[in-house]
């Protein structure tokens, strides 16, 4: 753990070094987005990898903890911490609704149920005028940046706050007796149960603390764009780019989701720049596909058998 | 087994309907010539599938979701990079034209649509009940054990199953294309409406899906005319949500 808490406050204390030695502010804005998949993807392992429920409704979750942040901001004109917070809390909520839904949806039913959730709220989002309905709602960012000089930069610094508060927490989750119990459910719920793994009590918690996560990487959206808009916050490809990201690092293990994530939001940002961003989705699908068949434990399981192999 | 593909197969029918009635075919027949090809596209998905999650039995449950997830979204976005993302229409001697019942006209593209849909749904509801197989495609969802004790090898019988069944989307996507335009995002739309008319019927029934589709048809139809077509695709979703929070058994399920 000390170990872990050390690196962590060494990355960050790079990440905060970084504008001294980058001064173009587009590596920021596309490093932005990595940083938001490390937390969609590590967020997503929590319920999908450890418990085995496959969520594909992490564009919901997103967009609840954005727009919460945006009516909040529209409002009562909150700073960015609180908004973080309660569009964490605000998508946790969410997360605890859906953790019921596996009390009696399991496998392809649960997975169904998310996207169903999904489009519901999408619906109830595009029709609330409030926050702009259909036609979105241009946001004014503050006037004045607490740190750094440059409001992107420090959009940028905090999420990458949140994604080391994310990976901890999935680091904590899976190496504790929590992620014993997840993991019991995801091979066996009947098993578990029967052997006194507080089964719902686990998934509910899983549930919430992955919604929060995807709520709080959801909840700078706005500022980030300075623009908020139903279709992208729903997005399927936040859906999709969730699932993928720790399939391909690898589910057993929390830096898998986040091997994921820099590697294929990586490739996706020069994909999108280079080539276009229809290709940039076709990317996405085809790797999950290849990977799912190919290298079903991912990254890490590839990385484990070569060095079974070459230590033989 | 996790289909979440079959809308995109829908969708697809429907695109190939398109290219075919391109060349001058009645997407009628279009559909129906397409059907052997889906079919044997639908063993071929089947048997991939099989050899790499069912045969090796680990895990599959997860990784399986993830594989026709993923499948469908391939052929989503590749159908967005053929045609793009605008609306695509067929043309046919009976769309365009309408009967008059007295006071009603209804466009015949909905008849004709309407009728081939009762006759597939009555020739599939024969088929799974009266032959051989598809009373073991109906055994094989229930107890896949208990089947293979009978002689009949389920995976055979599954392979053929999703054959029948992605055969079906190439004529239902021509029905599709027949009542109005498609466009390659449909394929989440149709998740919702497929998954809530199987759920509302109860799985396994047959004659539940007919009146499943048509609450759910009216409903949409009734929300589209009095809270606007903004609350439309929400329909499909809700009711599912709350069939699989109340009552995942459906309404005839057993």
């Amino acid at each position: 753990m000390l170990r872990f808490t050390v690196g962590a406050l060494a990355v960050l204390g790079l990440i905060a070094a970084l504008p001294l030695a980058v001064h173009n502010e587009y590596w920021f804005f596309a490093g932005y987005v990595v940083l938001q998949y490390i937390v969609l993807a590590t967020a997503w392992n929590i319920l999908g990898g450890y418990a085995g429920y496959v969520n594909f409704g992490t564009g919901a979750f997103f967009a609840v903890g954005a727009y919460t942040a945006v009516a909040l901001y529209k409002a009562f004109a909150l700073p960015l911490g609180l908004q973080i917070l309660a569009g964490a809390a605000a998508s946790g909520l969410l997360g605890f609704g859906v953790g019921m839904l596996t009390l009696r949806l399991r496998g392809i039913f649960f997975s169904i149920a998310t996207i169903a959730v999904a489009i519901v709220l999408e619906t109830v989002v595009l029709n609330w005028q409030y926050v702009g309905g259909a036609k979105g709602l241009p946001i004014l960012r503050p006037a004045e940046t607490p740190f750094f000089g440059n409001y992107t930069v420090w959009l940028f610094f905090v999420m990458a706050l949140i994604a080391l508060v994310a990976v901890g927490s999935a680091r904590y989750v899976e190496t504790s007796w929590i992620g014993r119990g997840l993991r019991a459910i995801r091979d066996n719920e009947g098993a578990a149960e029967c052997s006194g793994v507080p089964t719902l009590k686990l998934k509910l918690g899983a549930a919430t603390l992955s919604g929060a996560l995807m709520g709080a990487a959801g909840a700078p959206y706005a500022q980030y764009l300075s623009f908020i808009e139903p279709t992208s916050s729903f997005s399927l490809n936040h859906a999709v780019n969730a699932l993928a990201m720790p399939i391909i690092g690898g589910m057993g293990h929390w830096i898998g989701p986040v091997i994921g994530a820099v590697l294929l939001g990586t490739l996706q940002q020069v994909v999108t720049v280079t080539v276009s961003s229809e290709v940039n989705v076709l990317v996405v699908g085809v790797m999950l596909v290849v990977f799912v068949v190919a290298a079903p434990e991912g990254i890490l399981g590839l990385v484990k058998r070569w060095k079974k192999a070459s230590s033989k | 087994m996790p289909q979440v593909a079959h809308p995109a197969f829908l969708v697809m029918g429907a695109y190939a309907t398109y290219v075919l009635a391109g060349f001058g075919v009645d997407p009628l027949l279009a559909g129906l010539l397409l059907m052997p090809v889906f079919f044997v596209f639908g063993l071929g998905v089947y048997q991939f599938y099989y050899s790499t999650f069912e045969g090796r039995g680990s895990d599959q449950g997860l990784r399986g979701i993830a594989f026709f997830f993923g499948v469908a979204f391939i052929v989503q976005v590749g159908l967005i990079l053929v045609f793009g993302v605008d609306q695509q229409l067929v043309d046919a001697s009976y769309i365009g034209s309408s009967v008059e019942f007295g006071e009603m006209r209804v466009p015949e593209r909905m008849l004709v649509a309407f009728g081939v849909a009762l006759a597939l749904t009555a020739a599939l509801s024969l088929y799974l009940s009266r032959t051989f197989t598809g009373r073991a495609i109906k055994a094989v969802a229930q107890d896949e054990g208990a089947l293979r004790l009978m002689g009949a090898n389920p995976v055979r019988i599954k392979r053929w199953a999703f054959g029948i069944a992605t055969a079906t989307c190439a004529l239902a996507g021509a029905l599709l294309i027949i009542v109005g335009p498609v466009d390659p995002n449909l394929d989440r739309l149709y998740i919702g409406r497929t998954f809530c008319v199987v759920v509302l019927a109860g799985l396994g029934s047959m004659s539940g899906t007919l009146v499943a589709g048509l609450i759910l048809g009216v409903t949409e139809s009734i929300v589209l005319s009095t809270a606007g077509t903004s609350w439309a695709p929400a329909v499909a979703f809700g009711i599912l949500l709350v069939v699989l929070g109340v009552r995942p058994a459906g309404l005839f399920g057993r």
